[in-house]
Protein backbone atom coordinates (compact mmCIF):
# COMPACT_ATOMS: atom_id res chain seq x y z
CA UNK A 1 0.00 0.00 0.00
CA UNK A 2 1.33 3.52 -0.69
CA UNK A 3 2.49 5.53 2.07
CA UNK A 4 0.35 8.26 1.21
CA UNK A 5 -2.70 6.10 1.53
CA UNK A 6 -1.75 5.08 4.81
CA UNK A 7 -0.95 9.00 5.28
CA UNK A 8 -4.75 9.79 4.77
CA UNK A 9 -6.65 6.66 6.52
CA UNK A 10 -4.74 7.93 9.41
CA UNK A 11 -5.03 11.09 9.32
CA UNK A 12 -1.22 11.23 9.93
CA UNK A 13 0.34 14.87 10.45
CA UNK A 14 2.93 14.63 7.89
CA UNK A 15 6.09 16.35 9.27
CA UNK A 16 8.14 16.43 6.08
CA UNK A 17 5.92 16.34 3.65
CA UNK A 18 7.78 15.85 0.25
CA UNK A 19 7.87 11.74 0.12
CA UNK A 20 4.32 10.31 -0.45
CA UNK A 21 4.59 7.99 -3.34
CA UNK A 22 6.29 5.05 -1.29
CA UNK A 23 5.08 1.53 -0.90
CA UNK A 24 4.80 0.00 2.72
CA UNK A 25 5.49 -3.02 2.65
CA UNK A 26 4.98 -4.04 6.39
CA UNK A 27 5.18 -2.41 10.30
CA UNK A 28 7.80 -2.47 12.81
CA UNK A 29 6.82 -1.75 16.42
CA UNK A 30 9.80 -0.83 18.61
CA UNK A 31 11.55 1.48 20.68
CA UNK A 32 14.98 0.11 20.74
CA UNK A 33 17.15 1.23 17.91
CA UNK A 34 19.48 -2.24 17.75
CA UNK A 35 16.23 -4.14 17.48
CA UNK A 36 15.03 -2.12 14.46
CA UNK A 37 17.98 -2.73 13.11
CA UNK A 38 18.50 -6.78 13.53
CA UNK A 39 14.77 -7.23 12.89
CA UNK A 40 12.68 -4.90 10.88
CA UNK A 41 12.73 -5.46 7.06
CA UNK A 42 13.23 -3.00 4.27
CA UNK A 43 9.93 -0.89 3.24
CA UNK A 44 8.59 -1.87 6.63
CA UNK A 45 6.55 1.55 8.36
CA UNK A 46 8.36 1.86 11.64
CA UNK A 47 6.34 2.84 14.73
CA UNK A 48 8.13 4.31 17.86
CA UNK A 49 8.08 7.03 20.39
CA UNK A 50 11.51 7.97 19.66
CA UNK A 51 12.30 11.44 18.77
CA UNK A 52 16.23 11.80 18.38
CA UNK A 53 18.38 11.95 15.32
CA UNK A 54 20.04 8.74 15.29
CA UNK A 55 15.78 7.35 14.02
CA UNK A 56 16.83 8.57 10.92
CA UNK A 57 19.98 7.04 10.40
CA UNK A 58 18.17 3.48 11.77
CA UNK A 59 15.11 4.46 8.84
CA UNK A 60 18.09 5.33 6.34
CA UNK A 61 19.96 2.04 6.67
CA UNK A 62 17.35 -0.07 6.78
CA UNK A 63 15.73 1.59 3.76
CA UNK A 64 12.16 1.74 6.00
CA UNK A 65 9.54 3.40 4.07
CA UNK A 66 8.60 5.78 6.89
CA UNK A 67 8.24 6.41 10.77
CA UNK A 68 5.22 7.52 12.59
CA UNK A 69 5.87 9.01 15.83
CA UNK A 70 2.93 8.61 18.69
CA UNK A 71 1.44 10.14 21.76
CA UNK A 72 2.16 13.19 19.52
CA UNK A 73 5.87 13.89 20.82
CA UNK A 74 7.66 16.20 19.20
CA UNK A 75 10.79 15.48 16.90
CA UNK A 76 14.03 17.28 18.02
CA UNK A 77 14.67 19.81 15.07
CA UNK A 78 17.87 18.47 14.38
CA UNK A 79 15.77 15.38 13.71
CA UNK A 80 13.30 16.98 11.06
CA UNK A 81 16.51 18.58 9.01
CA UNK A 82 18.13 15.22 9.12
CA UNK A 83 15.18 13.15 7.71
CA UNK A 84 14.85 16.13 5.04
CA UNK A 85 18.37 15.96 3.43
CA UNK A 86 18.03 11.84 3.82
CA UNK A 87 14.32 12.13 2.08
CA UNK A 88 13.08 9.80 5.01
CA UNK A 89 9.26 10.42 5.63
CA UNK A 90 7.96 10.88 9.50
CA UNK A 91 4.50 11.32 10.29
CA UNK A 92 3.14 12.05 14.07
CA UNK A 93 -0.14 10.97 15.66
CA UNK A 94 -1.78 11.69 19.09
CA UNK A 95 -3.01 8.02 18.94
CA UNK A 96 -0.95 5.73 21.44
CA UNK A 97 1.99 3.10 19.69
CA UNK A 98 -0.97 0.27 20.58
CA UNK A 99 -3.80 2.01 19.01
CA UNK A 100 -1.73 3.22 15.64
CA UNK A 101 -0.51 -0.56 15.07
CA UNK A 102 -3.85 -1.55 15.41
CA UNK A 103 -5.49 0.07 12.92
CA UNK A 104 -2.57 -0.09 10.55
CA UNK A 105 -3.02 -3.88 11.57
CA UNK A 106 -6.26 -3.91 10.26
CA UNK A 107 -5.46 -1.76 6.84
CA UNK A 108 -2.70 -4.20 5.81
CA UNK A 109 -4.44 -7.48 6.90
CA UNK A 110 -7.31 -6.78 6.11
CA UNK A 111 -9.52 -7.63 9.28
CA UNK B 1 32.07 2.87 -10.23
CA UNK B 2 33.29 -0.59 -11.10
CA UNK B 3 34.74 -3.26 -8.62
CA UNK B 4 37.78 -4.32 -10.26
CA UNK B 5 39.98 -3.46 -7.80
CA UNK B 6 40.34 -2.77 -4.21
CA UNK B 7 38.61 0.38 -2.77
CA UNK B 8 39.43 1.65 0.47
CA UNK B 9 38.81 4.65 2.84
CA UNK B 10 37.68 5.38 6.69
CA UNK B 11 36.03 7.43 8.36
CA UNK B 12 36.74 9.08 11.61
CA UNK B 13 34.05 8.91 14.66
CA UNK B 14 33.69 10.96 17.93
CA UNK B 15 32.66 9.74 21.24
CA UNK B 16 29.14 11.21 22.29
CA UNK B 17 28.65 12.95 18.63
CA UNK B 18 24.91 11.24 18.91
CA UNK B 19 24.30 13.92 16.35
CA UNK B 20 26.14 12.19 13.51
CA UNK B 21 25.45 9.10 14.79
CA UNK B 22 25.32 6.54 12.04
CA UNK B 23 27.35 9.20 9.64
CA UNK B 24 29.50 6.77 8.45
CA UNK B 25 27.82 3.71 7.79
CA UNK B 26 25.64 5.85 5.75
CA UNK B 27 28.39 6.91 3.76
CA UNK B 28 29.72 3.18 3.52
CA UNK B 29 26.31 1.90 2.46
CA UNK B 30 26.19 4.90 -0.46
CA UNK B 31 29.04 3.37 -2.10
CA UNK B 32 28.37 -0.21 -1.13
CA UNK B 33 25.17 0.96 -3.50
CA UNK B 34 27.34 2.69 -6.53
CA UNK B 35 29.46 -0.47 -6.70
CA UNK B 36 25.87 -2.37 -7.31
CA UNK B 37 26.28 -5.08 -4.48
CA UNK B 38 23.29 -6.87 -3.79
CA UNK B 39 20.97 -5.26 -1.12
CA UNK B 40 20.88 -7.53 1.41
CA UNK B 41 24.58 -7.89 1.36
CA UNK B 42 24.59 -4.16 1.98
CA UNK B 43 22.19 -4.58 4.59
CA UNK B 44 24.19 -6.75 6.40
CA UNK B 45 27.61 -4.72 6.03
CA UNK B 46 26.14 -1.31 7.33
CA UNK B 47 23.79 -3.13 10.33
CA UNK B 48 26.90 -4.39 11.75
CA UNK B 49 28.72 -1.46 11.16
CA UNK B 50 26.26 0.94 11.98
CA UNK B 51 26.82 -1.27 15.32
CA UNK B 52 30.14 -1.01 15.61
CA UNK B 53 30.04 2.55 14.84
CA UNK B 54 27.30 3.63 17.37
CA UNK B 55 29.52 1.47 20.36
CA UNK B 56 32.15 3.83 19.39
CA UNK B 57 30.04 7.08 19.95
CA UNK B 58 28.34 5.66 23.02
CA UNK B 59 31.82 4.05 24.93
CA UNK B 60 34.82 5.56 23.43
CA UNK B 61 36.99 8.78 22.86
CA UNK B 62 37.20 8.35 19.16
CA UNK B 63 37.60 5.66 17.01
CA UNK B 64 38.09 4.96 13.11
CA UNK B 65 36.33 3.00 10.60
CA UNK B 66 38.45 1.46 7.83
CA UNK B 67 36.71 0.06 4.96
CA UNK B 68 37.81 -1.88 1.83
CA UNK B 69 35.84 -3.87 -1.10
CA UNK B 70 36.92 -6.47 -3.27
CA UNK B 71 35.51 -8.38 -5.32
CA UNK B 72 35.01 -11.23 -3.08
CA UNK B 73 34.15 -9.50 0.24
CA UNK B 74 33.32 -6.31 2.49
CA UNK B 75 36.12 -5.57 5.30
CA UNK B 76 35.27 -3.03 7.89
CA UNK B 77 37.72 -2.15 10.43
CA UNK B 78 36.69 0.12 13.76
CA UNK B 79 38.98 0.52 16.30
CA UNK B 80 38.28 2.72 18.83
CA UNK B 81 40.54 4.28 22.09
CA UNK B 82 38.04 3.88 24.71
CA UNK B 83 37.53 2.09 28.20
CA UNK B 84 37.67 -1.30 26.85
CA UNK B 85 35.90 -4.86 27.26
CA UNK B 86 36.96 -6.86 30.20
CA UNK B 87 34.88 -9.23 29.68
CA UNK B 88 34.40 -10.12 26.30
CA UNK B 89 32.45 -13.57 26.49
CA UNK B 90 30.07 -11.58 29.16
CA UNK B 91 29.91 -8.57 26.50
CA UNK B 92 28.77 -10.71 23.60
CA UNK B 93 25.73 -12.39 25.71
CA UNK B 94 22.43 -10.53 24.10
CA UNK B 95 20.95 -8.07 26.80
CA UNK B 96 24.25 -7.47 28.24
CA UNK B 97 25.13 -3.78 28.09
CA UNK B 98 27.34 -0.75 29.89
CA UNK B 99 25.53 1.91 28.61
CA UNK B 100 24.55 4.60 31.23
CA UNK B 101 20.84 5.06 31.35
CA UNK B 102 20.05 8.21 29.59
CA UNK B 103 21.49 6.02 26.63
CA UNK B 104 19.08 3.21 27.02
CA UNK B 105 16.43 6.15 27.18
CA UNK B 106 17.64 6.83 23.39
CA UNK B 107 16.83 3.20 22.41
CA UNK B 108 20.41 2.50 22.39
CA UNK B 109 22.56 0.23 25.06
CA UNK B 110 19.98 -2.65 25.03
CA UNK B 111 22.56 -5.28 24.68
CA UNK B 112 22.25 -6.08 21.55
CA UNK B 113 24.81 -4.71 19.12
CA UNK B 114 28.25 -6.94 19.13
CA UNK B 115 25.73 -9.86 18.69
CA UNK B 116 24.12 -7.97 15.75
CA UNK B 117 27.37 -7.89 14.28
CA UNK B 118 28.17 -11.35 14.88
CA UNK B 119 25.00 -12.23 13.33
CA UNK B 120 25.49 -10.37 10.02
CA UNK B 121 29.02 -10.34 9.41
CA UNK B 122 30.25 -13.72 8.00
CA UNK B 123 33.55 -12.84 10.23
CA UNK B 124 33.42 -11.26 13.42
CA UNK B 125 36.86 -10.85 15.34
CA UNK B 126 36.97 -8.92 18.46
CA UNK B 127 39.78 -7.96 20.26
CA UNK B 128 40.09 -5.30 23.11
CA UNK B 129 42.83 -3.71 25.53
CA UNK B 130 41.14 -2.24 28.87
CA UNK B 131 42.29 1.22 29.31
CA UNK B 132 43.77 1.40 25.94
CA UNK B 133 40.64 0.44 23.22
CA UNK B 134 38.99 -2.18 21.49
CA UNK B 135 38.97 -3.43 17.87
CA UNK B 136 36.46 -5.12 15.66
CA UNK B 137 36.68 -6.98 12.45
CA UNK B 138 34.02 -7.55 10.23
CA UNK B 139 33.84 -9.73 7.01
CA UNK B 140 31.08 -9.78 4.57
CA UNK B 141 31.49 -12.08 1.83
CA UNK B 142 30.06 -10.77 -1.28
CA UNK B 143 29.01 -13.81 -3.25
CA UNK B 144 28.08 -17.45 -2.24
CA UNK B 145 30.55 -19.82 -2.24
CA UNK B 146 31.07 -21.56 -5.75
CA UNK B 147 29.82 -18.63 -7.14
CA UNK B 148 32.42 -16.75 -8.71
Amino acid sequence: MKLNEIKRLLNLEDLIEDIQGRDVSGVYVSDLLSDVMANARPGDLWITLQTHVNIVAVASLKNLSAIIITNNRKPDDETIKKAREERIAIFRTPLSTFEIAGRLYRILKGD
Amino acid sequence: MKLSETIEGSFSILGGDFARGGAASCELKSILEKLGLPEDIIQRATISAFEAEMNVIIHAIAGTMLYSVTPERIKIVVTDMGPGIPDIELAMQEGYSTAPEWVKEMGWGAGMGLPNMKKNADVFNIDSVVGEGTTVELIIYTQKRGES
